[in-house]
Order: structure tokens, then C-alpha cells, then sequence
């Protein structure tokens, strides 16, 4: 493996063992690289990793800063926010959000939220930095593929944000944007421009995602190093790895789904189409289904939620076993489970689909498979639990943001139990539960999943580490702030308060949340000024944070850790480092220390797990 | 003016966590890196618990101040059924919570970076993997068992005897078609739909269309203790017939009828005196976002007794005959009715 050549896009990089120590590369790495090639349309992987994370910084203020402003609406129906008027215009006349916007806002904080913050900021971000890493290469298998995903996403970045200022607004229809609504011009003022320039973006966003998703798996299966067989992978690359398997396989029916959806849009097909009367007139379609539509929308909806939380549980379980030194406990099981959860990704969309009319004899299957999640979920709590137990911790704020991934996995997963069950779904479907329920499994649990991955890889990414008080803060505002605001949702929804409401006060049996509302949206604007806390801190650090001066900061056992501090493309002076044991050998390396690189090999009379 | 002010007030918050977290590093430097992280340490590990603690005293709170902003009794047979089972899946997953919690809380203290301590080399147990696997395993099939009885029970085909409503939903209101003396609705064709004077587009060849009405001002009238099956439709786009207080819901699909039957058990004068909020309503909340006005899709529920509402039938004109004042008298209806008072017809629930 390590002697192969790889050869894309007219780079030439070769490596291991027959590569002269210092030359593993292309002769540009020897001369300054102009700043274009290697900061921009980079095809180092590392270099890749921090354009997306930086990308996704972006998206996720602009998403954030979107629910603020819906946020006031619903805590402050009847006041006015002249502030508003100054970012969006018209749309918030006197300080007053107009319930079309409202509608664009929600819209567009769940679509950047989900898919290019959650799965491009994301796994675009970890993927990208940590297979190549972790696995013992010297950059992915098409580095140049790589860069067109980064490039792909940026187009996609591109028109989602151009939608923002089209003169009827962007998309309007929430992130699933189901039709016919979505479909149909006279349906809603976001159903215009807005929404063709949502299905391009989203359309875009399939390609940048299955040229990374693709490029991931090839990379883990063929480029690993001499002796990193599949069982000593780290449990990053393992849920990465099984990240890249969703993605690729369930993408490109959203695709497929989108694209029939601009048919249906532009040239008069009836796919999602069928018996409507609207804007005064019927219209000609007959005989689509707009169920379709939600079929081939929650085939890839449902595993895209396992697409944003397997790298939050693959980087919890790094950063849970590093900082408690001790092994992951079950790797084996903890692998297992990830293949479980794969699996079942793939048959429970239509759970998403209980009261849309379906066949309950159908309904009744989704809602056997959908309960089955909750076992290999269940599993990797335990053995998260039991990683924890007798170790020994460091409370930084990458280990206190894992831990918080495990206490919020295992408050928003235990609501699922709830809605996957169909006899209760039949009454929670839409309402606030939802919003409590999956806010806080995929949004905050992976979140700080990806705080977790961020504090812990910050030192790899920059040379340099994030300062530990503000971390300290940022933790804990946000942990406890995540609760506040969501805790209580789970009453509203009890109450059977719809999700998606401009405002509620003239419904008898919702009004009395007015109260409660007003509380979560003022906890939602400290929580999103903590959040600017972190990008402060985390843009100063890049250039002013306290310097890396040893290679192995957190005494980790991975790969990662054994290239320079700053390491150029190619990643390892000379030749890759050879693997000999499992990533977790948290234990007494008989010279006084606690852990044992991989790259060791086994001492005499030493078992390998 | 005042936004500048708060704008300058968040800076300067921001400028002086920033120091604080700044000096925190010089502190570092000058009092040993070591000494500071295992105080650090220390301190955070306390700080977890005493969250955790909080976090407990904090559930309790939140659920005295809102337990009493919860639904009523369900107002049907299979809303009782939903109340114990939701009470049962709270009774499993909130064990499990509290259990867990405590562990990950207890253990972060319990086992807190020291130097006197190292860490248990413990790498795996086959037998403990099979029982948190199988545990959780029964768990979730007693559940589904449960699920599923109840999830037959409430999709199950309606009585024979049941009134058979059709609702359709329309930006952004509901149409509730009642099938008038002959008890069976007749044919509609989009094709024939004019908001004038033919709002679901009721095909007039069909003679059971003739007696039937439709009231357009969203109120829903049930008998108590009399099953009623709705036929779910849309018009335009998907809405959904949210039925709180009966905790149920099913979505309204264009060129699909979907269904939805219960038995309603508690009158809306019973429920207010229950409640005793004499403003009390059933009602209808759409819950599939269908565009601007959404959240003013309001619909109620009328429960009433047989008495009251064959009053209130009575009192109601056939859509035909409220259309066509002047013209011939419906075919299956006796014109005596097309005099009677001409009510809950333009009322629309407007947006706000």
C-alpha cells in the first residue's frame, strides 16, 4: 500500500519507502507556493479541512443570527425591532418580521444548519484533516476531486446566499421544502427565484458532497499504512468512513427527488402534482404524488441526520478515550454498533411519514426498525459511560464538549423513542417536541461533537492552541443555555403547539406558552453571543494563541501526532510511520508514561487487542 | 440610538471576557502550568456536579410551572389510550435519563485527573455488551408492542355507524362538508371548483351533491359518544388536520383522501366546566407549513349532544341552495330548507 503511486490531476506524489527522506512530493513543495495555490485552490487535504471549517463558521453565524431574528418574532409578537429593519430591509418594515420572511428564515436556517454547516462544516472539515492523518497518508486519493468538492460546496455557498436577496425572497417552503408548495409559483412569494436558486444550491451541494464522500472511502480502504489493518483505525475514521457510506448512497436520491421537483417547477411535469386549485384557476397536473416527493426527500432526510451524527460520536470517542486516558471501552462493539446504525439509516425514512396517510400495516414496519436504532445507540452510551469510568480526566474544553455530546446524545436520543413510535408521533408529529427532539440529538449534540473535534484538533490544524478559559466559558453557557432552550420546547409540543407557527396568539390552546416563549428566545440570544465568544477566540488563536511547542499535546496515540507541528502537503517528513498496535493503547507504557503510539511496536511478551 | 449603546455595551463585554481569558494565560505562565490545571481541574469537576445537581432541581421546576399548561383530559377513547402510553414511554426513558446522567455526572468527579491515581486499563467485556444490548433490546419491544396495539386501534377502519365529515384544507382556511339528509357526500371534481359559488367544486350532476353543506368557517360539529370518520383532502397545497385535544393528526395531500375516525367523549360545555376556562375551544390546528398564513389556519371542534346538534343541522341551508337563492330548489332537498337562516357561510377565519 505505501508504495503506490498516486497520480491525479498532474500531481505526482510519491511515497513510502522508496521515497529519499524530504522528497515526497511534487518539486512546487520545495519552492514557496504562490498564495493562490496554496491557500486557495489548494489540493492539500489539510488546507481543504480549514476552508470548509471556515466556510461553515460562516454559514453557521448567518444561520444562527437567522434564528435570533425568528426567535424574536416568537417571544415578542407584539413588539417591534427597528434593528431588524437595518439587516433585513423590507422584509422587516418598522421592525416587524413579515410572516413571508418568517418563513424564508426558518427556511434557510434549517437547510444551512443541516446540510452546509452540520454535513459540509462538518465532515467536509474532519473528514478532510483527520482520514489522511489518522490513516497514515500522505494526502487523499484524489486530492484534485478534494478540491473540486471544496469548490462544488462554495458554488452551492454562492447561490444559497445570492437567494437571500432575490426580490421575492429565498425559499419559504421549511428545509424540506415538500411540494406542492414548494412547487408552485402562486403557493407562496418564496416558491418563486428563491426556490429555483434553493434547488441549483441544493443540487450543487449533492455533487460537492458525493466527490468528497467518495474520495473518503477510497481513501480509507486503499491508502492506509503499512500495518493500519481496518481494526486498528481509529474510531474517527471508522464514523467518517461510515459518513462517506451514507452520503454516498443516499444523496443522490435526494437528487434524483430534486431534480424531479424542477421538473414539476419548469416544464410542466406532473410528478409531485395532482387535483389543485390555486390562485383562482385548476391547474392541469393529475396523477403525481406529493408523497413522492417526501419518499425520495427523508430516503436521504433520515440518513443525513446519522451523516451529522456519526462524526460528532466518531470524535467523542477519540477525545472521551485521549482525555480520560484510557482505551475506548468495546471497539469492537463500538464499530458494530456504527455498522448497525448504517444499516437501519437506510430503513426508517418514513418515520419521518406516519400521518401522511400511509399504510398502517407499512407504518407499523418503520416503526419496529426505527425502535431498533435506539440498541446500537444505547450500546455506544454504555461503552462511553464505561470508557469514562476509573480513568483518569482531563477537563479541557475538548473533553468537557465530548461530555456534553454524550449527556445531550442521550436526552435528544431518548426522544426519538417517542416519535419513532408511531401510536405517539400521531399527536407530537409537527409540534414543538420535534423541534426539542432533534435540536437537541442533531443540533447541539453534534455541535459539540464538533466543539469537541475543534478544541482537540485545533493544535494540528494552526500550530497553535485555543485559549482554555473562554473554552471554559463558551462549555458552559452553552451547555446549560441548550437545555434551557430546549427542555421546555418538549412541553410545548406535549401541548401539541405546531412547530412553524408565525405566532400564536390567537389560538386558545397555545397562548398561554407566550410566557415561556419569551424566556427561550432571550436564552437563544445569550447562547448565540457565547457562540461569537468561540469564533473570536477561535480566529484570534489562529495568528496570537499560545504555541504548540511539542508534537504530542494531549500524549494521544494516534498518527496525527507524530507529523511536525506545521506539517506541509505530504504531512510526514520522510518516510510515514508504520503502525504496529490499536489506536487505544491508553495504558502503562512501562517507562513511567500512560500511553503508547501506535507507530511503537509491541514489547516482548505484549498481547495486541 | 439606543441600539449603538447596546451594540457598544456587547463589545465591551466581548473585550473584557476576551482579557479575562487572555490573563488567564498569563496566569499560567507565571503560577506553573501545572499547579493551575490540576486547580482547573478540580474546579471543574465540582462545578460539573453542582450542574448536574442544579440540572435535577431545575427539571422539577420547570415541570410544576408548566404542568399545568398542559392539554386536558384527551376528549376520546384513543386519546386515553395515547395519555397511558406516553406515560409509560416517560416512566422507561426517563429512568434511563436520570440513570445515565447520573452516571456520566458522577463519574466525571468521581474520576477527575490525579496524580496519586492511574487509569484501569479496561478495554472490553463481551459479557457486558450483550447485556446493554439486550436490555435495551426488550426495552424498545415492550414499547413497540404497546406502539403497535394502539397504532392499530387508531388506524383501524371507522364503524359502520360512523358520521362521515369530509374536511378539505385551502390556503389558509378549512371547508367542512357535511352529507346533509341523504348521508351520503357526493362527487367533486377540481376541475369545477369557483371560489364564487362552488368552493369544492361539487359536481351538481351528482343528486347526492344536492343536499349537502358546507360550512366555511372552520367549525367542526360532532355528536358526543358517536364515532366520526373525517375524509381528509386539500385543495391546493398539504395541510394537516392537527387534532389536539383528541391527539391525533393526518395531513390533507392534493388528489389524496387520507382518513381519520374517533369517538368524541366529552361535549365542549362539559370541557369548559372542566377546565374552567369558559373560553374553552377544540381546536383545529394545521400543522403542515402551507405558506404565509400557516399559523392562522384555525379550525374548531363542535362537540355536542345529539339534541344540539340536530338543532344546529337543521339551522343550516344545503350549499346549493345557499348558491342559488333565486334558482330552482335542489332536486333532493325540500325547499322549505332553502329559507332557513343563511348562517356560518362568510365567516372565513382571516389572517391576522
Amino acid at each position: 500500500m505505501s508504495n503506490e503511486a498516486v497520480i491525479s490531476g498532474g500531481l505526482h506524489v510519491e511515497h513510502g519507502a522508496g521515497a529519499a527522506a524530504g522528497h515526497h512530493g511534487h518539486d512546487h513543495e520545495h519552492h514557496e507556493q504562490h498564495f493562490v495555490w496554496k491557500y486557495i485552490f489548494s489540493q492539500d487535504h489539510k488546507i481543504i479541512g480549514r476552508q470548509f471549517l471556515v466556510t461553515g463558521i460562516i454559514w453557521a453565524i448567518i444561520g444562527a443570527l437567522m434564528s435570533v431574528f425568528f426567535r424574536l418574532q416568537l417571544g415578542f409578537p407584539d413588539s417591534t425591532f427597528p434593528i431588524m429593519e437595518k439587516f433585513l430591509g423590507h422584509w422587516a418594515a418598522g421592525g416587524k418580521l413579515s410572516p413571508e420572511f418568517y418563513y424564508a428564515l426558518v427556511t434557510m436556517h434549517g437547510t444551512i444548519l443541516v446540510f452546509f454547516v452540520l454535513t459540509a462544516g462538518l465532515s467536509g472539515t474532519f473528514a478532510n484533516l483527520l482520514i489522511p492523518l489518522q490513516i497514515g497518508a500522505r494526502d487523499m486519493a484524489s486530492p484534485f476531486m478534494n478540491m473540486l468538492s471544496y469548490w462544488f460546496f462554495f458554488l452551492a455557498s454562492v447561490l444559497m446566499f445570492t437567494s437571500l436577496f432575490v426580490e421575492t425572497g429565498p425559499a419559504s417552503g421549511g428545509w424540506t421544502t415538500y411540494p406542492p408548495l414548494s412547487a408552485l409559483k402562486e403557493a407562496s412569494l418564496g416558491s418563486g427565484l428563491g426556490m429555483d436558486l434553493w434547488l441549483l444550491s441544493m443540487a450543487t451541494f449533492v455533487v460537492s458532497s458525493l466527490l468528497g464522500g467518495l474520495n473518503y472511502i477510497t481513501t480509507v480502504l486503499n491508502m492506509r499504512t503499512k500495518g493500519m489493518t481496518m481494526t486498528r483505525l481509529p474510531l474517527t475514521v471508522w464514523a467518517l468512513f461510515f459518513t462517506a457510506v451514507l452520503g454516498v448512497l443516499s444523496f443522490p436520491v435526494l437528487f434524483s427527488g430534486l431534480v424531479l421537483l424542477i421538473f414539476d417547477r419548469n416544464f410542466g411535469t406532473s410528478f409531485y402534482l395532482s387535483e389543485i386549485f390555486i390562485g383562482g384557476k385548476a391547474l392541469p397536473h393529475i396523477g403525481g404524488s406529493a408523497i413522492l416527493y417526501q419518499h425520495l426527500f427523508w430516503f436521504l432526510g433520515h440518513p443525513e441526520v446519522y451523516i451529522i451524527m456519526l462524526p460528532g460520536m466518531g470524535m467523542a470517542s477519540e477525545v472521551l478515550s485521549t482525555h480520560s486516558r484510557k482505551p475506548i471501552f468495546g471497539y469492537f462493539a463500538m464499530i458494530i454498533s456504527l455498522v448497525g446504525i448504517t444499516l437501519l439509516a437506510f430503513l426508517v425514512w418514513a418515520h419521518h411519514m406516519f400521518v401522511t396517510g400511509m399504510s398502517p400495516f407499512l407504518g407499523s414496519i418503520f416503526v419496529l426498525l426505527t425502535l431498533l436504532i435506539a440498541v446500537p445507540s444505547a450500546v455506544k452510551v454504555f461503552n462511553w459511560l464505561t470508557t469514562i469510568w476509573r480513568g483518569n480526566i482531563r477537563f479541557n474544553p475538548a473533553m468537557l464538549f465530548a461530555l456534553g455530546f454524550v449527556s445531550l446524545f442521550i436526552s435528544g436520543g431518548l426522544t426519538g423513542i417517542f416519535l419513532g413510535n408511531s401510536a405517539l408521533d400521531i399527536h407530537l408529529h409537527d409540534t414543538y417536541f420535534v423541534v426539542a427532539h432533534f435540536h437537541i440529538v442533531m443540533g447541539v449534540s453534534a455541535f459539540f461533537g464538533m466543539f469537541a473535534g475543534i478544541y482537540h484538533w485545533f493544535p494540528k490544524m494552526f500550530g497553535r492552541f485555543m485559549n482554555n478559559t473562554l473554552g471554559y466559558i463558551h462549555f458552559f453557557i452553552t451547555f446549560v443555555g441548550a437545555y434551557l432552550i430546549f427542555w421546555p420546547m418538549h412541553y410545548e409540543g406535549i401541548a401539541g403547539m405546531p412547530r412553524r407557527y408565525y405566532d400564536y396568539s390567537a389560538w386558545e390552546s397555545f397562548k398561554h406558552f407566550q410566557g415561556l416563549n419569551a424566556f427561550i428566545s432571550i436564552i437563544a440570544m445569550v447562547v448565540f453571543f457565547t457562540q461569537l465568544l468561540f469564533v473570536l477566540n477561535f480566529f484570534i488563536s489562529i495568528w496570537k494563541g499560545r504555541k504548540m511547542t511539542t508534537l504530542n499535546p494531549w500524549g494521544s496515540t494516534t498518527l496525527e501526532w507524530t507529523t511536525p507541528i506545521k506539517p506541509g502537503h505530504g504531512n510526514w517528513v520522510g518516510e510515514i510511520p508504520e503502525v504496529h498496535r490499536w489506536p487505544y493503547d491508553y495504558k502503562d507504557d512501562g517507562h513511567g508514561g500512560d500511553f503508547i503510539p501506535q507507530t511503537l511496536p509491541l514489547r516482548p511478551g505484549e498481547e495486541s487487542h | 440610538m439606543s441600539v449603538f449603546i447596546i451594540i457598544a455595551l456587547i463589545i465591551l463585554v466581548f473585550i473584557i471576557i476576551y482579557q479575562i481569558g487572555k490573563a488567564s494565560e498569563y496566569a499560567v505562565v507565571l503560577r506553573g502550568e501545572e499547579k493551575v490545571k490540576a486547580q482547573a481541574n478540580r474546579a471543574i469537576a465540582l462545578l460539573l456536579l453542582v450542574m448536574f445537581a442544579l440540572g435535577m432541581w431545575g427539571i422539577w421546576e420547570c415541570h410544576e410551572m408548566l404542568k399545568g399548561r398542559l392539554l386536558p383530559t384527551a376528549a376520546c377513547k384513543t386519546g386515553e389510550n395515547y395519555d397511558s402510553m406516553f406515560k409509560y414511554t416517560i416512566i422507561v426513558t426517563g429512568i434511563v435519563f436520570f440513570a445515565t446522567q447520573f452516571v456520566l455526572f458522577w463519574f466525571c468527579f468521581r474520576f477527575q485527573q490525579s496524580t496519586k491515581r492511574a487509569s484501569f486499563y479496561f478495554a472490553h467485556s463481551n459479557k457486558l455488551e450483550i447485556i446493554w444490548t439486550t436490555i435495551p433490546a426488550i426495552a424498545m419491544a415492550i414499547l413497540v408492542a404497546i406502539g403497535l396495539r394502539n397504532w392499530y386501534d387508531v388506524t383501524s377502519p371507522a364503524p359502520q355507524e360512523a358520521t362521515v365529515v369530509e374536511i378539505v384544507g385551502k390556503q389558509f382556511n378549512w371547508l367542512i362538508r357535511y352529507p346533509g339528509k341523504d348521508h351520503e357526500l357526493g362527487k367533486r371534481d377540481f376541475r369545477k371548483i369557483n371560489d364564487a359559488n362552488n368552493v369544492l367544486g361539487l359536481d351538481w350532476s351528482d343528486p347526492h351533491n344536492m343536499d349537502d353543506i358546507i360550512s366555511q368557517n372552520g367549525e367542526l360539529h360532532v355528536v358526543v359518544n358517536k364515532p366520526v370518520k373525517l375524509l381528509i383532502c386539500s385543495r391546493d397545497v398539504i395541510h394537516d388536520v392537527g387534532l389536539p385535544h383528541f391527539r391525533m393528526k393526518m395531513d390533507a395531500v392534493p388528489g389524496i383522501t387520507t382518513t381519520l375516525w374517533f369517538t368524541p367523549t366529552i361535549t365542549t360545555e362539559e370541557m369548559k366546566q372542566k377546565t374552567g376556562n369558559p373560553d374553552f375551544v377544540y381546536e383545529i390546528a394545521c400543522d403542515q407549513l402551507c405558506g404565509k398564513g400557516h399559523y392562522s389556519m384555525r379550525g374548531t371542534v363542535i362537540v355536542q349532544s345529539q339534541a344540539d346538534y340536530d338543532k344546529w343541522i337543521a339551522s343550516q341551508q344545503s350549499y346549493y341552495a345557499a348558491n342559488n337563492p333565486s334558482g330552482a330548489p335542489a332536486p333532493a332537498r325540500p325547499a322549505a330548507d332553502s329559507t332557513a337562516p343563511k348562517k356560518d357561510s362568510v365567516k372565513l377565519v382571516s389572517m391576522k
